[in-house]
């Protein structure tokens, strides 16, 4: 395989042209809002929990496939599932971008994203992978502590307290 | 002797290497260009035989290491036409040069006072204006770019007015490969009695750059992108108006007298030059000045005009491309930004580096430009004197695969 075939798998290319779960839905509960400065690439997610289960993922942006698609296998994975069980993804997913594609991806857990493995042996190219993935463990993290998930009313709260801009070193 | 390329291309021992199986297009120079062996030698050479501290040494070493420093300043004089190799200050890169006008100028400001910037600038010659007119409470207001991405000189006689302290623009544009014309800035500014900056970190690299003629009254640009090392750069400012201004950095090498309670400082442009300068970095990059100066800077540009036309031309061929800025090889330089079909930049840029096609992506520190033409990035293929037609066919032939991939 060269290059780019390995970065740039079927899968990724599937997601990226036909994404899964995108555009903003609500209610929700919190709101992230991430950029990587380096090449402008931007998600905005939320998150909406009840019962403790991550009922829906919802996501808009702009950016390259790799972020792009990465937003589609995420809104695959961890929407309809419990708490514990999305971070245990988001988990499995962070390792598998940090080992320069060297790690062994847990295909059971991963499903679609182990697609990624070939995004972690170019280091240029984890953030746009990541990018996503960290703007769901930020929106999710301050959903949970909402306490609108314990089988109250769902609220939407498009404040100031319910979206965090965040942004990661790049030149500039 | 004519521009032989062929002969230039074995100076420069990286455009011999492969990337990723293929022979390497380096198309980033704007970025940063490469290096020939004669200034790689010349760094050596200085590291070998004359390494010593500068202005502070009586020993035969000291006395050659200094000799080799001020030689340097020497020839960037002569390079960019100044009267004076004391109006040559050497900073890191353009962006020190031009903070360095901000703070030490700058201090002069106050509220009420503009300074005059515009849309397509680098956000080295955004933010240090940003950050004075927040210390000073003046005002920064700036020209706007016309949609064929030339500076839109239309509000000249409004922006630039009796309260104009300074006007700072580019002078050939990072992104937009646009080279601005300065006469009429320079008229409007001496009749507000303002002064004018120009950033020439794409210019001096590429063409004949005379400050005289020119008329401005400082240039700030940087060694890396014109073969030389990196960490020097150079701030040109008229004699006069050096002398005028306050230092920047404090430290050593910039004072007269020091006592506990008081210090006098040197004349520029050791004013400027706190601390140990990057000695070998101004002697690897007065060899590049020697190299660029015996091939000819006309030449160079007239190779950097063919080559740009060429450009234009085969990338007009590619289904869905849209080119940033002006699209005739006039009052353009060398640099060509650019829209696949809505591929994002670093896509477009990986499948090409896999076919080793280096060009940059993002919004290249320029994120205002990339707003007004309504994209977050955009792919840059940028050139230089080594630049071949090969490369280009290398590029265009990777975007029409770029195409195939996303399609």
């Amino acid at each position: 395989m060269t290059a780019p075939d390995q970065l740039y798998q079927e899968i990724i290319l599937d997601h990226y042209k036909h994404p899964h779960g995108r555009g903003l839905r609500e209610p929700y509960q919190a709101e992230a809002h991430h950029v990587n400065p380096t090449c402008g690439d931007e998600v905005t997610l939320r998150v909406r929990m009840h019962d403790g289960v991550v009922e829906d993922v919802s996501y808009d942006g702009m950016g390259c496939s790799i972020s792009q698609a990465a937003a589609s296998v995420l809104y695959e994975l961890v929407h309809g599932r419990p708490l514990d069980d999305a971070m245990a993804r988001h988990e499995a997913f962070v390792t598998l971008m940090s080992e320069r594609g060297q790690a062994e991806p847990d295909e059971e857990l991963l499903e679609d994203a182990i697609a990624f493995a070939g995004v972690a042996k170019y280091p240029a190219r984890v953030k746009c992978a990541l990018l996503p993935w960290m703007a769901f463990k930020d929106a999710a993290a301050r959903a949970a502590a909402s306490g609108a998930d314990e089988g109250g009313a769902v609220v939407k709260r498009p404040d100031f307290d319910g979206t965090t801009a965040a942004t990661v070193r790049g030149e500039g | 002797m004519g521009f032989d390329i062929e002969k230039i291309r074995k100076d420069f021992p990286i455009l011999g290497r492969e990337v990723n199986g293929y022979p390497v297009a380096y198309l980033d120079s704007a970025n940063t260009s490469q290096k020939p062996r004669q200034v790689l030698e010349a760094l050596e050479e200085h590291y070998t035989w004359h390494n010593a501290n500068v202005a502070r040494s009586v020993h035969t070493l000291g006395t050659e290491s200094t000799t080799a420093y001020e030689g340097a300043r020497a020839k960037l004089a002569t390079f960019i036409g100044a009267t004076s190799p004391d109006e040559i200050v050497f900073t890191k890169n353009s962006t020190e040069a031009i903070n360095l006008v901000a703070h030490s100028y700058g201090a002069r400001l106050r509220p009420g006072d503009e300074i005059v910037i515009s849309e397509m600038e680098h956000h080295s010659n955004i933010v240090p204006w940003q950050l004075l007119c927040e210390r000073t409470g003046a005002t920064l207001r700036w020209f706007g770019v016309t949609d064929e991405g030339r500076l839109d000189l239309s509000t000249l006689d409004d922006l630039v007015n009796e309260r104009t302290k300074l006007v700072s623009v580019v002078h050939m544009s990072n992104t937009l490969g646009t080279i601005n014309p300065t006469e009429d800035i320079v008229r409007r500014a001496r009749e507000v009695g303002a002064l004018v900056m120009l950033d020439c970190s794409q210019s001096v690299p590429h063409l004949p750059v005379d400050v005289a003629a020119l008329g401005v009254d400082f240039i700030a640009f940087t060694g890396h992108k014109m073969l030389g090392p990196t960490g020097i750069g150079v701030l040109w400012g008229r004699g006069e108006i050096l002398a005028d201004m306050p230092p920047f950095l404090g430290g050593g090498s910039m004072i007269e007298t020091v006592t506990m309670e008081k210090t006098t400082y040197m004349a520029p442009p050791a004013r400027f030059e706190a601390g140990t300068p990057p000695i070998a970095e101004a002697v690897g990059l007065g060899a590049a000045v020697d190299y660029l100066t015996a091939i000819g800077m006309p030449a160079i540009a007239e190779h950097e005009r063919e080559i740009t036309g060429y450009a234009l031309d085969a990338l007009s061929t590619v289904d869905g491309l849209r080119i940033f800025g002006p699209t005739v090889p006039v009052g353009r330089g060398g640099t060509i930004s650019f829209d696949l079909a809505g591929v994002h930049p670093h896509d477009v840029g990986q499948v090409l580096d896999s076919l080793g096609v280096e060009v940059r992506v993002g919004h290249h520190c320029a994120r205002p430009t990339c707003v007004r033409f309504g994209v977050p990035a955009m792919t840059r293929a940028s050139f230089y004197l080594y630049t071949t037609r090969q490369e280009i066919d290398a590029l265009v032939q990777g975007l029409n695969q770029v195409r195939k991939v996303f399609a």
